[in-house]
């Protein structure tokens, strides 16, 4: 990478950067935010400029940031000639659209918005030109698709303008959908994704089965791009764009983006027989069909995107020749059609501006009016037309040379014959732009009285009509190099011989460009009938069928999403599983399973018991699982058999874990079935349960299937590492801990965080539900029937305050012997939060809610936020986040212990464990209150300590 | 004893899709409370297992030790399957306080919402 061609990643940026800028500049008026538009373009320019004597000596330049070198991504560049040209017409023509809209749009349209749009665009267009990644070009390829969606539906108020967007959308973005295949098929034949090594592969690519699907979709790509046919209709519907975007997508450069790709491409993909009788094919149909409908087109706009799209489809034919000579003609009116198109669109819209109408039929006479716009517009449409001494003429006239020596199918004529016909109607509207709109008596009816308009709108038309006749005078001189070096890029060979003049002698191209322009003329001074007749004619209308077509594709999707998700969540469930169960199967049923290596351990009877009990109690679940209560008990005990099988299997912290998880889980449900009906209705007949037991059945055996597979065969583990390294490392001796609060602390972080946000979700549920219709159904539904008359009992209350001390101080030991033996934060957490549980549930939710002073939020967070100062503890000691650190201390009176930060951290655990916990059942407590129970501001409902006092006390 | 937790497994695993393909919240919760014992052991089971082998390191000479990352990493969804099992019968509790019953299929429309395609008729 040389230094120069540094700039060329910082040329492809610099219009996103600008992108953020319009939208705040155009707080400081207009005039500022285009200044600051052109800022970036400007800038971006020179830099091109700055480049551009290396790349026109030959040179190609390059520049790559690797990204992902194993996807062959990178973001890397290159500009020859050809991305100098097209670099150049796009950063040239962004400047001119950028000054011409300062003053197109009224006061009204939001302009920062609009610039911001346009350099997005203009960023995505550049980045087109310049990627040598093809995945990257798709990318910005995309990038136009969308930032063109943005600008053509720029006035939401139309619905032209949205309707319009939405088509170009669909269009190029299905387009961009095929390329992206195309693109990626390209890439597997060449071996890279980069476009300088694909350039030099043309010859296996061709020879290469996959040469024609990747033809196809990539052709499809840029077909839909240019607006070939099929493909053109959404051109003209994407006029409803103001006319700035018109000018300056529709003529210069996006719809350019499949010529340009297709002349990117030409050295790989030309010269077979498939791509002349596609691309060439494509084009002249184009190209004809295009000018005939232009010529009966009343809107100016319409008539110009008409001639667009004829226009494009001529590149395309002289793309699809595969001839060099045919590909340098190409390159050569790319020039010259963005030169005299952009002016053309620029006249339209001042035209439109001035006289408030685009329908031929209602101007004409306006050349007295509007003198300068006239001289601009004729001179441009004159070259468009093909007239000598414009540049127009000089490309049509190699055009047509070329289109003389082809022969299609056997047939010698056809080619010459059609390129013809179109260059006859392309001479007959050119000359009716001119005609109906700027001669002709002056009318009176104007919807508004015509005038030209100021400097600023007329500058950027009358500078490219200036180039129009530079280029038509002196070819060699102004346009001759870049021309010879993108031309050179396009072939990426050697040039074949030709020569930019205006008078090439007696040639086949002379008498048919005679033929056009006096075929056009005619055409012209016949128009009335003619388009009376064009008009009688049944012609498709594009529009109806594309909103035809996406109607019956968003009825269809509509059916499928109705039909496949009717909201039974049980179907969704039961589709699920069994599907799983087949895809396991199937993969099962595909691989072969190694002989077991491991021998089975033997169950001694206590085990069998407890595996028993296991297999009823959850056979007791799913048979009275509709009496809620009981079902809930069962559940207990299965909780209770598992957590005896962890101690049994030799995994004593799960062991303690599961079973206070099982204590908080059933207290939660028990006190959340208070406020649901306690049994369950039946719903489903025998058939839906049969089904659902067969499938449960199936999903179950599969399971367990799997389970047995693994548990007798040997594996290898990662936990060496984790039993090696605990002691020296963690400072711990129970390896699960120290794994926990230290090998893999982060994720622990990160649950801790996720129980808190669960305690705290729930709170915010219960307060969203009490501010609704629920708390009305609370306050009106009776509970008491099922509510016990000795609701806080003596026993319980007594026992319970009994226990706390001896409760806290469990856990406490737990916590504290965490590091080195079963325990931890975890458990103790959970065990804490059950001793405090048991308070609650024996003496009130409000006598215990007053004797504790800490609220369950913050210490939630002070859980959260003590951890995570441990872990970040850990930077101050120049460590990675959450390395922990431990020393040995030794007081007299006390066996030496250990001081570790981990315990600091299990600290937090600890604390966020907690107070999640509680927070959930405070939640739960709060809608108590709202079912009308009463408040007990004493411990127990019935306390002999008080003996008659407390009974004056209930009365009063 | 690998028998004996396979099955325990195959058995929970069933018992759960069995109870989450019901129509109405509670049993869903019960499934789902079902397939987190199924899922956890399931989990735990990867380790193998082992009797006696607790991986708390012995200070005294060698001993076996079971494998304890699957250990650390079913204690963490343990708790986090309370969390979730929380969540949801608050969910469920607020579906019910708010609709008067606890079905979990949308299949019916709403009565507001049939209103309106009458009206639309």
């Amino acid at each position: 990478m040389s230094g120069a061609s540094g700039l060329l990643p910082i040329i492809a940026i610099l219009p996103f950067l600008g992108a953020l800028v319009p939208g705040l500049m155009i707080r400081a008026g207009r005039t500022a935010c285009a200044m600051f538009t052109a800022a970036p373009t400007l800038l971006a320019l020179i830099m091109l400029l700055v480049l551009a004597p290396a790349v026109m000596q030959g040179e190609v330049l390059r520049a790559e940031i690797a990204w992902l070198p194993q996807l062959g991504l990178s973001a890397s560049f290159f500009l020859d000639g050809l991305g100098l040209l097209f670099a150049g017409m796009i950063l040239g023509v962004g400047l001119l659209i950028t000054l011409y809209a300062r003053h197109y749009l009224s006061g009204d349209d939001p302009m920062g918005q609009f610039y911001t749009y346009l350099l997005l665009f203009q960023g995505a267009m550049l980045g087109i030109v310049l990627s040598d990644n093809i995945l990257l070009l798709l990318i910005f390829w995309e990038l136009t698709s969308l930032s063109s969606f943005l600008l053509i539906g720029y006035w939401k108020h139309l619905p032209e303008g949205r309707q319009g967007a939405r088509m170009a959308l669909a269009v190029t973005g299905a387009g961009g959908l095929a390329m992206i295949g195309g693109m990626l098929i390209l890439g597997e034949i060449a071996g890279s994704y980069n476009l300088t090594d694909i350039l030099q592969q043309g010859e296996a690519i061709r020879a290469s089965d996959l040469y024609l699907p990747a033809l196809i979709l990539i052709l499809v790509g840029a077909f839909t791009k240019s607006a070939q046919f099929p493909f053109h209709f959404w051109l003209p519907h994407a006029m409803a764009a103001p006319t700035p975007v018109s000018a300056y997508l529709h003529s210069a450069t996006m719809v350019k983006a499949g010529v340009f790709l297709m002349a990117r491409m030409w050295p790989v993909l030309s010269g077979t027989e498939a791509w002349f009788y596609l691309v060439a094919t494509t084009g002249l149909v184009t190209m004809v069909i295009g000018a005939a409908i232009a010529l009966f087109k009343d809107d100016l706009k319409a008539l110009l995107a008409f001639s667009t799209v004829s226009h494009l489809g001529l590149l395309t034919m002289l793309l699809g020749f595969g001839t060099p000579l045919a590909a340098v003609v190409a390159v050569f009116h790319v020039i010259n059609h963005l030169t005299f198109k952009a002016a053309l669109f620029m006249s339209a819209g001042i035209v439109d501006h001035a006289a408030h109408t685009r329908d031929i039929k209602r101007l004409g006479g306006l050349a007295k009016l509007m003198p300068v716009t006239t001289v601009i517009a004729a001179a441009a449409a004159l070259s468009m037309a093909g007239i000598p001494l414009f540049n127009g003429f000089l490309s049509k006239e190699m055009m047509l040379e070329e289109a003389a020596h082809t022969s299609w199918a056997g047939s010698a004529w056809a080619v010459p014959a059609l390129a013809t016909v179109g260059a006859l109607l392309s001479v007959a509207y050119s000359f009716r732009f001119v005609a109906h709109v700027f001669l002709g008596p002056v009318r009176d009816d104007y919807p508004a009285q015509p005038h030209d308009p100021p400097f600023g709108l007329w500058a950027s038309p009358a500078l490219l009509v200036a180039l129009v006749l530079l280029i038509g005078l002196f070819p060699a001189a102004t346009v001759g190099p870049l021309v010879a070096v993108a031309g050179g890029a396009v072939i990426g060979g050697e040039l074949p011989g030709y020569s930019l003049k205006i008078w090439h002698g007696v040639t086949p191209a002379l008498f048919m460009s005679v033929i056009a322009v006096a075929g056009g003329a005619f055409l012209l001074w016949r128009h009335r009938p003619l388009d009376r007749l064009w008009n009688a004619m049944p012609r498709p209308e594009a529009k109806a069928i594309f909103d035809a077509v996406v109607g019956r594709a968003a009825a269809a999707s509509r059916h499928l999403t109705e039909a496949s998700h009717n909201g039974a969540i049980t179907r969704y469930l039961a589709i699920f599983v069994a599907a799983t169960v087949a895809l396991g199967y199937a993969a099962w049923s595909d691989g072969g399973l190694a002989a077991p290596t491991r021998g089975l351990l033997p169950v001694p009877p206590l085990v069998a018991v407890g595996w028993v009990m296991l297999l009823v109690a959850t056979a007791s679940v799913v048979a009275m699982h509709r009496r809620r209560f009981q079902a809930l008990v069962l559940v207990g005990i299965i909780g209770l058999m598992i957590s005896a099988g962890f101690i049994y299997l030799s995994a004593p912290d799960l062991a303690l874990t599961q079973i206070s998880v099982e204590t908080v889980t059933i207290l939660l449900l028990l006190l959340a079935l208070h406020f649901m009906p306690k049994t369950t209705p039946r719903d489903n007949g025998p058939v839906l349960r049969l089904r659902d037991a067969a499938i449960a059945l199936v999903a179950g055996g599969g399971v367990a299937a799997l389970a047995y597979a693994f548990l007798v065969r040997d594996f290898s583990t990662i936990s060496d590492y984790h039993l090696a390294n605990s002691y020296e490392g963690g400072g711990g001796t129970n390896v699960v801990n120290v794994i926990l609060v230290d090998f893999r602390g982060y994720d622990t972080y990160g649950e801790i965080i996720v129980l808190g946000i669960a305690g705290l979700t729930i709170y915010a549920l219960m307060e969203a539900l009490l501010n609704g219709p629920a708390a009305r159904r609370l306050r009106n539904t009776d509970y008491s029937t099922d509510r016990s008359r000795d609701r806080h009992p003596l026993m319980m209350v007594i026992g319970t305050r009994v226990m706390m001390p001896i409760a806290v101080m469990v856990g406490v030991y737990i916590f504290l012997r965490g590091h080195n033996q079963p325990g931890g934060g975890f458990v103790a957490g959970l065990v804490i939060s059950i001793a405090l549980l048991m308070q609650y549930m024996a003496s009130g939710f409000a006598w215990a809610q007053a004797r504790q002073q800490i609220e369950y939020h913050s210490m939630i967070g002070w859980g959260v936020v003590v951890a995570g100062l441990t872990g970040a503890g850990a930077w101050l000691a120049g460590q990675p986040f959450l390395t922990s650190a431990f020393g040995y201390v030794h007081l007299p009176p006390i066996e030496e212990f250990e001081l570790a930060t981990a315990m600091l951290f299990d600290l937090g655990v600890f604390l966020t464990v907690l107070g999640a916990v509680m927070l959930m059942l405070y939640s739960l407590s709060r809608i108590a209150r709202y079912a009308g129970e009463t408040v007990n501001v004493e411990p127990m409902d019935y306390d002999p300590s008080q003996g008659a006092e407390a009974d004056e006390k209930e009365g009063r | 004893m690998e028998l004996v937790v396979a099955s325990s497994v195959g058995v929970l695993t069933a018992g759960g899709v069995y109870l989450i393909l019901r129509p109405r919240a509670f049993p869903v919760i019960l499934g789902l409370a079902l397939l987190s014992y199924a899922v956890n052991i399931f989990l735990f089971s990867t380790g193998r297992l082992a009797v006696d082998a607790p991986p708390i390191l012995s200070k005294y000479g060698d001993a076996a030790y079971t494998d304890p990352l699957p250990q650390a990493l079913v204690l963490t969804a343990i708790v986090i399957s309370f969390g979730m099992t929380a969540v949801l019968v608050m969910i469920a509790l607020g579906a019910y306080l708010e609709s008067d019953h606890d079905k979990v299929d949308m299949t019916e429309p709403e009565d507001g919402g049939a209103a309106e395609k009458d009206r639309a008729q």
